[in-house]
């Protein structure tokens, strides 16, 4: 049963396996693109699974994760966001709004050299936690901060 | 269509802070155009690399999520003054964007 919503949700992820068709192809001819683009975790339509699918799931609290961002976003289309970690060793990092229709909005690797800081702009069509989680030495930790949306970001 | 990217990577002590704005719609595939009542395909920037001096440094994965004309911010260490940073994005339809710039 579990089996078939699985195939049932990779199937009507169309762009997803148009991307993922993609990232493949450029894995062959050599590009320095790693990972093939993620389509579970990004087709996920709750955190918790969006989270388990892209490898944080079971994360810990941390209060050494810093997330900046407005409390009160007027434009829910950008919305910056702001992500350090004092935590050693961090190897990668995703960005999850909770009540976004697909809550996964973006994974980063940090390889040598990199700081394990990220600062972007993402959309929001509500109110709604944001959630950033970190792979280091192994294990996974979260933080969370609640974004206060005035005008939705999502479709329009 | 798009036209790559605007970089900057200014050195504070041995980090090198670097700032990419890209041009790209970054269409979620939900939103409906207000002519044709019907939905804009999804076009969206979903794989990025940024390597310095040619060795990467961060790979990143985008969803539909991340706002139109994306921003990225991120930091590497042991940068000197005159290293290349280059970024390379690819989007869903595989058009490819490039950006390079010197630490300064």
């Amino acid at each position: 049963m579990d089996q078939l919503r699985r195939t049932f949700l990779k199937s009507a992820g169309v762009a997803g396996s148009v991307a993922v068709a993609i990232a493949a192809g450029l894995l062959k001819s050599g590009e320095a693109l790693a990972a093939a683009w993620n389509t579970n975790a990004f087709g996920a339509k709750n955190i918790s699974d969006a989270m388990s699918a892209a490898g944080f799931g079971g994360a810990t609290e941390s209060k050494d994760i810093d997330i900046k961002a407005p409390e009160i976003a007027e434009n829910g289309s950008v919305v910056p966001v702001e992500v350090s970690c004092k935590i050693a060793g961090v190897t990668s990092m995703a960005i999850f709004v909770e009540k976004n229709p697909t809550p996964m909005i973006a994974s980063f690797d940090f390889l040598a050299g990199a700081e394990p800081y990220v600062s972007t702009r993402i959309k929001m069509g509500q109110t709604s936690l944001v959630r950033v989680a970190v792979k280091a030495g192994g294990k996974t930790y979260m933080a969370s901060k609640e974004v206060k949306v005035t005008i939705g970001g999502c479709g329009g | 269509m798009a036209e790559g990217m605007k970089m900057r990577a200014a050195l504070q002590g041995d980090v090198a802070e670097v700032k990419v704005l890209m041009s790209h719609p970054m269409e979620t595939g939900t939103r409906k155009d207000a002519k044709t009542d019907k939905l804009v395909p999804a076009h969206f920037i979903n794989q990025v690399v940024a390597t310095l001096n040619g060795k990467t440094v961060l790979e990143a994965q985008w969803g539909t999520a991340i706002s139109k004309n994306p921003f990225l911010g991120f930091k590497v260490k042991g940068a000197k003054a005159g290293d290349k940073i280059a970024v390379n994005a690819v989007d869903n339809l595989g058009n490819k964007f490039d950006g390079e710039v010197a630490v300064a």
